[in-house]
């Protein structure tokens, strides 16, 4: 088991270092840097150089690479194109409210979305499942936009109940934001809802299905106990992966949602960087979210390893 | 007689078929069972007989209801009785003994505490009382070690040992009747006696009534007193086992029991023509009419009820008299016998294999170093015309052997020659099309080695096409005269394989590997996913193939009694060593290698004179001895210390039979 | 059992793709999806016929107006016709979605045969490119190349055909893995098929049903992206109606004008919600658990 962890670390180790090469290379292949950014496109001669030469952009980009990188593994990412801010401090305070954002959305969200699709698949084809299940469909396929839109229009355009955005800055306390995240909450969370409820049904349907069940079922076992003990820890053992996955979407992939509720996260500084064509900040920000990514998936994969007992208990088998 | 502990009666359970129709699954079956009586139900798939045996827990899977009828327990109907008292009945007074216990085991829950969840719902025992009394009943099983088996996940365990996990869980709730859905099927000979004598055991000591559900006349035979056999969710015959299995009085029973193989018949087992009846689609009259030689047009009337037939046996037949004079076994047609001494068609010489290489990331951590070899030292010449059977357990490497010999495993070593003298390359891809053509393999599970996207005549097409060039209307009327020699007709050509039965996938199968007009036809368990009927006709059909184009087969099986009927050299594998080789009547004799002697004397036959003697322990091993001989674990005649560290001499007894082991020939 | 052989024996013979194709349409949700998606297409083939008024005509009395006899769906706020702009609006989408959609199954999908068949070191340095690049989030590379290349057709079909090809190659080389697993690809390898003839007989056909899944889901998540980068201000420019910069647009009129929001809100969902139903309906014909596949 332990050779199996290690080898996950470092599957995970390696995944990073690549993320990073590409990134990397991705900025490095497009038209123009740092230097012409801020100095207007069409910067020429002597100013150009001395820029270049000020902020290293005239070194090999093998040597840029691995200052960058080295930065990056001590949480410094160099300074922004502007010149004026480091990258870490500006990030900073985004990461955190990000992060808070996903908290709020998975404390509510995977509990409830693990409780309806133990639900549904329990009660499979009957309404209850119809219902969740038609819901999960829209909730996962309408864009995040529209979703977002729609409920402000309802609850702060018409009902008035809550704020349409958020007008706290970025470094505000956290309680600050409470009443303005709550849609901004709700959309992230329907989204994630749909997705593990889907899934979580389809793995309870396939263990009470299965052998071990109808089993259990002939040796007299009560049915709350039999889903409990017998097909819950067997059906939810895959749910983690795809918590996972949703873990990582919350952080990275809610541009959108940050942008509509004005919340000052990630997405949000991703937006500003790019049209501002701030490339050292879209690197920074790309190799966040992909190492936590990595991360997340990496937690996942262990805590599979571990609570899973084929896997526990077995050597590894080559897939 | 006393009062029957299960009663069912006249009960019929069916679903509702896609246009509304009930389609019947059980049809007015009757069954009692006493304390310590034990009685077989006996059928091929879908004859409803797991049905039956789920049907008397009061349970039904999803989508069957109750037709009609009652299924009593202690006296009171299961189907009115509230979910609760069924649960306390069920793995209480009732014990079931599932059959795949390694996925009848929940995966996630150790050993022991599934155990102790049985003892908790249907004993009385004090919480800290638990952990004995599941080492009692584990060591009661005889599982070795149980205080290490509670720790373990079922995983872990090996499939006697589920099996037997699964038996100590029933009896945790002192039942006083089990139920055993098919409970060593999957498991290797020698296991599966372990097990039966077991079961007999207990049920001995505990006075408990049994009810047996196999599709395996040799294990009911082993265990039963009284057999009912089942057809088209009929039981057809009902009676005493002696009576049932010697002279049944049913034209189904008797054509089940002729298309069984038998260890001590050379002849080849009769073939049951067609197919038995969807559920719902049988006629007005008797189900077995269609495929019954007695049948006539009272008989396709209406369905017979079940009638005395004597002999304290009964028989759902109006011709139960006349099918005492139909075949029961030993009248199967001569199998083509051919001379070992011809020249030869394949040559293995000192063949040895083992898997793959560990990849870069097991290196780097260590271990998964290269082993002793899966499979060493095979030298077998075969004749051209002549087959070879493989026997061995499950490990043994017969398959293994096969794939190297096709090309599909590079071995480590030795070569593999055909008939011309000339080594073969070792894998497919460098091989030539004419020495491609030579050699065909016939796949275990047709459902796996047919591609499911595919018509009939498409999968007869590739070789067609890659050997002869064949297109358009040749290649059509090639593959249906091939088709033809399979016995199926030229409107099977747009079947998928999904919309065929088991029998005619596999018939595809062969007609497949036939249509490259090879010299050698590799079979690899070929009839082990079949019924026996069914396993029967590919026999015939393969020892007409043998007659027509005299192939030369390597014939791969677990089954010996199967091997025994076609084969006419035997080889005996265990652990990827060759043990014993030589014509079939002499590995079958007397005078045999320990490990032989072990799996010969494990085989239930279909007797009930017939009892197996257990000879060795029904130990798995993972991987061979490094030196010495392959057998020396398990070895009940172990010589001593010869036997693990000299690699045993081949002790020849003439006419080409050969035995590796340290005894010398007059003790073995 | 013999009772669905014997249904599936009176359906009109309409060969392998055919019958998949019914037995969606037999789905109640198969139905609607696949009437949704038709409606779609064939709308946005029709519609320069179908459009009164020309998309980018703009009419000073009629800013924010609501829906009247002659605009059935009222006006935004530079007074232009919103049913025409709608209608106008799924064209863009549609062609560059249904361009590059095939383009990345095609690449992603040749790609993940050829892993899945290779295996090996060379398998193993692919996958960890690939978890690396799906580590990314989606839309940064979109948005990055958008802003330095432009939004133009050209840009935007091979982006969004490179980065949604890449889940394909994951997906495609498991079911590969699970197909060549299988007894009748070792019985033609046995026989000596050649490789390719080995992957187009009897690979490909038994990956095409993961495949045509694939591709309906990553036409969705496509559609998704490109309506995002368009609300976002990364997408078509201006004078172009696209729906998701109609919604952008519209958003700041929501309280006085709801219907401009609404209108572009409902064509986006419904074709999109209308593949899904469609996807779920043919994964369930064919047997693939599309649940399972989560979120990559």
């Amino acid at each position: 088991m332990l050779r199996m962890l290690l080898r996950r670390l470092l599957l995970g180790v390696v995944t990073v270092w690549i993320v990073s090469v590409i990134i990397f290379a991705g900025v490095e292949a497009l038209p123009g840097d740092a230097c012409t950014a801020f100095l207007e496109r069409d910067a020429k001669g002597k100013l150009l150089e001395n820029c270049r030469h000020d902020l290293g952009l005239d070194k090999p980009a093998v040597t840029r690479y691995l200052d960058w990188a080295a930065g990056a593994v001590r949480g410094d990412f160099g300074i922004s194109a502007d010149g004026q801010q480091s990258i870490a401090s500006m990030v900073g305070d985004r990461v955190k409210n990000s992060f808070l954002l996903a908290a709020g959305a998975l404390a509510v969200g995977v509990p409830l979305a693990i409780l309806l699709g133990v639900i549904t698949g329990l009660w499979r084809d009957r309404w209850i499942d119809i219902l969740f299940s038609t819901g999960a469909i829209f909730a996962m396929t309408i864009p995040e936009f529209v979703s977002a839109t729609v409920l402000i229009l309802i609850f702060a355009i018409w009902l008035g109940w809550v704020p349409a955005i958020v007008l706290t800055p970025a470094d505000a306390p956290a309680l600050d934001f409470f009443p303005e995240f709550i849609l901004a909450s709700v959309v992230l969370t329907m989204v994630m809802i749909a997705h593990i409820m889907r899934m979580v049904r389809s793995s309870v349907i396939e263990a009470m299905a299965s052998d071990y069940v109808q089993m259990a079922m002939l040796k007299g076992v009560p049915y709350w106990r039999i889903v409990f003990r017998h097909a819950l820890p067997n059906a939810l053992l895959p749910a983690i992966n795809v918590v996972a996955l949703t873990v990582a979407w919350l952080l990275g992939g809610v541009v959108v949602v940050e942008v509509v509720f004005n919340y000052p996260g990630l997405g949000r500084t991703m937006i500003d960087a790019i049209s501002d064509r701030d490339l050292p900040v879209v690197q920074a920000l790309a190799m966040i979210v992909a190492a936590t990514y990595v991360g997340v998936n990496l937690i996942a994969d262990m805590l599979t390893i571990l609570l899973n007992p084929r896997l526990r208990t077995q050597r590894m088998r080559r897939k | 007689m006393a009062r029957p502990i299960i009663d069912i009666r006249n009960l019929s359970v069916g679903f509702t078929g896609r246009a509304g129709r009930t389609l019947p699954v059980l049809r007015n079956v009757d069954l009692r069972v006493c304390r310590g009586e034990s009685i077989g139900i006996v059928g091929e798939s879908g004859s409803g007989k797991s049905t039956l045996a789920l049907a008397s827990m009061g349970f039904l899977k999803q989508g069957l209801r109750v037709i009609e009828g009652s299924v009593c327990f202690n006296g009171e109907d299961m189907f009115a009785r509230k979910l609760n008292q069924l649960e306390a009945i069920r793995g209480g007074q009732l014990g079931l003994i599932p059959q795949n216990s390694g996925q009848s085991l929940t995966p996630t829950m150790r050993i022991g505490a599934q155990m102790a969840e049985a003892l908790e719902l249907h004993c009385t025992l004090e919480k800290d009382a638990y952990r004995d009394r599941t080492i009692k009943l584990l060591s009661q099983v005889r599982l070795p070690d149980p205080e290490a088996i509670i720790t373990r996940f079922p995983h872990e365990l090996s499939g006697g040992q589920q099996q037997r996990v699964a038996i100590a869980m029933a009896l945790a709730g002192e039942p006083d009747a089990l139920l055993l859905d098919e409970p060593t099927t999957g498991l290797d000979v020698t296991t599966q006696a372990h097990i039966l004598e077991l079961l007999q055991d207990l049920a001995r000591d505990r006075n408990m009534a049994m009810i047996y559900v196999s599709h395996d006349l040799g294990v009911i035979a082993r265990a039963c007193e009284r057999v009912m056999v089942m057809y088209a969710g009929e039981a057809v015959l009902q009676g005493p086992t002696a009576e049932v299995l010697k002279d049944p009085a049913h034209p189904y029973a008797r054509a089940l029991l002729a298309s069984i193989p038998r260890l001590c018949d050379p002849h080849l087992p009769v073939a049951l023509d067609g197919r038995p009846p969807p559920p719902g689609g049988s006629g007005p009259g008797c189900a077995f009419a269609p495929r019954c030689a007695l049948a006539d047009d009272q008989c396709r009337a209406a369905r017979p009820e079940l009638l005395d037939a004597g002999g304290g046996s009964q028989a759902r037949c109006l011709r139960h008299a006349q099918s005492h004079e139909l075949t029961a076994g030993g009248a199967g047609s001569d199998p083509l016998h051919h001379r070992p001494d011809g020249a030869p068609a394949l040559v293995l010489d000192d063949l040895s294999i083992s898997y793959a290489a560990p990849g870069l990331l097991d290196r780097l951590f260590g271990g998964g170093g290269m082993g002793v070899p899966t499979v060493d030292d095979i030298t077998i010449t075969i004749a051209s015309g002549e087959t070879l059977g493989l026997v061995g357990e499950s490990g043994s490497g017969k398959s293994t052997i096969l794939k190297a010999v096709a090309g599909l495993l590079p071995p480590s070593g030795g070569t593999i020659g055909v008939g011309d003298g000339n080594a073969l390359p070792e894998m497919v891809e460098q091989r030539r099309p004419q020495q491609l053509r030579r050699i065909q393999m016939i796949f275990q599970n047709p459902d796996d080695s047919l591609n499911p996207r595919h018509t009939v005549a498409e999968i007869l097409a590739q070789p067609l096409r890659l050997y002869d060039g064949l297109s358009g209307k040749a290649l059509t009327d090639r593959s249906v005269e091939i088709l033809e020699t399979v016995r199926l007709g030229a409107h099977y050509m747009d079947r998928l394989p999904g919309q065929l039965s088991g029998g005619e996938k596999q018939r595809v199968a062969i007609a497949r590997a036939f249509a490259a007009e090879p010299e050698i036809v590799l079979c690899d368990e070929i009839t082990s996913a079949l019924d026996v009927s069914v396993q029967a006709a590919m026999l015939e059909l393969l020892n007409e193939f043998k007659k027509m184009k005299d192939t030369t087969y390597v014939f791969v099986s677990h089954d010996l009694a199967v091997v025994r009927a076609l084969s006419d050299r035997v080889a005996v594998l265990y652990q990827g060593r060759l043990c014993e080789i030589g014509p079939t009547e002499k590995v079958y004799g007397q005078q045999s290698h320990p490990y032989t002697s072990v799996l010969l004397n494990a085989v239930l036959e279909p007797d009930p004179d017939a009892a197996p003697n257990l000879m060795a322990e029904d130990v798995v091993e993972l991987s061979p001895p490094a030196r010495g001989c392959p057998f020396q674990r398990r070895c009940t005649r172990k010589q001593g210390s010869i036997c693990e560290n000299e690699t045993p001499p081949w002790r020849e007894t003439g006419g080409g039979h050969a035995i590796r082991c340290h005894i010398p020939l007059e003790e073995l | 059992m013999s009772d669905a052989a014997a249904q599936k024996q009176k359906r009109p013979a309409l060969g392998q793709f055919g019958t998949v194709l019914w037995d969606v349409a037999s789905r109640p949700s198969g139905a609607i999806g696949l009437a949704l998606v038709l409606g779609h297409i064939i709308l946005a083939l029709i519609s320069p016929w179908l459009v009164s008024y020309d998309f980018r005509s703009m009419d000073s009395s009629l800013i924010l107006e609501g829906p009247s006899a002659e605009h059935w769906l009222g006006s935004d706020h530079l007074g232009r016709d919103i049913l025409s702009r709608v209608l106008q609006g799924g064209r863009v989408a549609l062609l560059v979605t249904g361009i590059a959609t095939p383009i990345a199954l095609l690449w992603g999908g040749v790609t993940g045969v050829l892993l899945g068949l290779i295996g090996g070191r060379a398998d193993e340095v692919a996958m960890r490119i690939v978890d690396a690049f799906l580590s990314i989030p989606g839309v940064l590379p979109l948005l990055v190349l958008v802003t330095i290349f432009g939004t133009g057709n050209e840009v935007m079909i091979p982006t969004l055909a490179f980065f949604y090809g890449i889940p394909v190659i994951r997906v495609i080389r498991a079911a590969t893995h699970d197909v060549v697993a299988r007894d009748f690809v070792l019985a033609a390898r046995a026989r000596g098929h050649s490789r390719l003839s080995i992957v187009w007989r009897e690979l490909l056909p038994n990956v095409r049903d993961a495949m045509m899944v694939e591709g309906a889901m990553r036409w969705s998540w496509m559609l998704l992206a490109f309506s995002s980068l368009s609300f976002l201000g990364f997408g078509v420019s201006p004078p172009t109606p696209d729906w998701g910069l109609m919604i952008s647009d519209a958003r700041a009129y929501m309280p006085l004008a709801p219907w401009g929001v609404l209108a572009p809100v409902i064509a986006l969902s419904s074709l999109i919600i209308g593949i899904n139903l469609t996807a779920d309906a043919l994964a369930k014909a064919m047997g693939i658990d599309r649940a399972r596949k989560a979120v990559v």
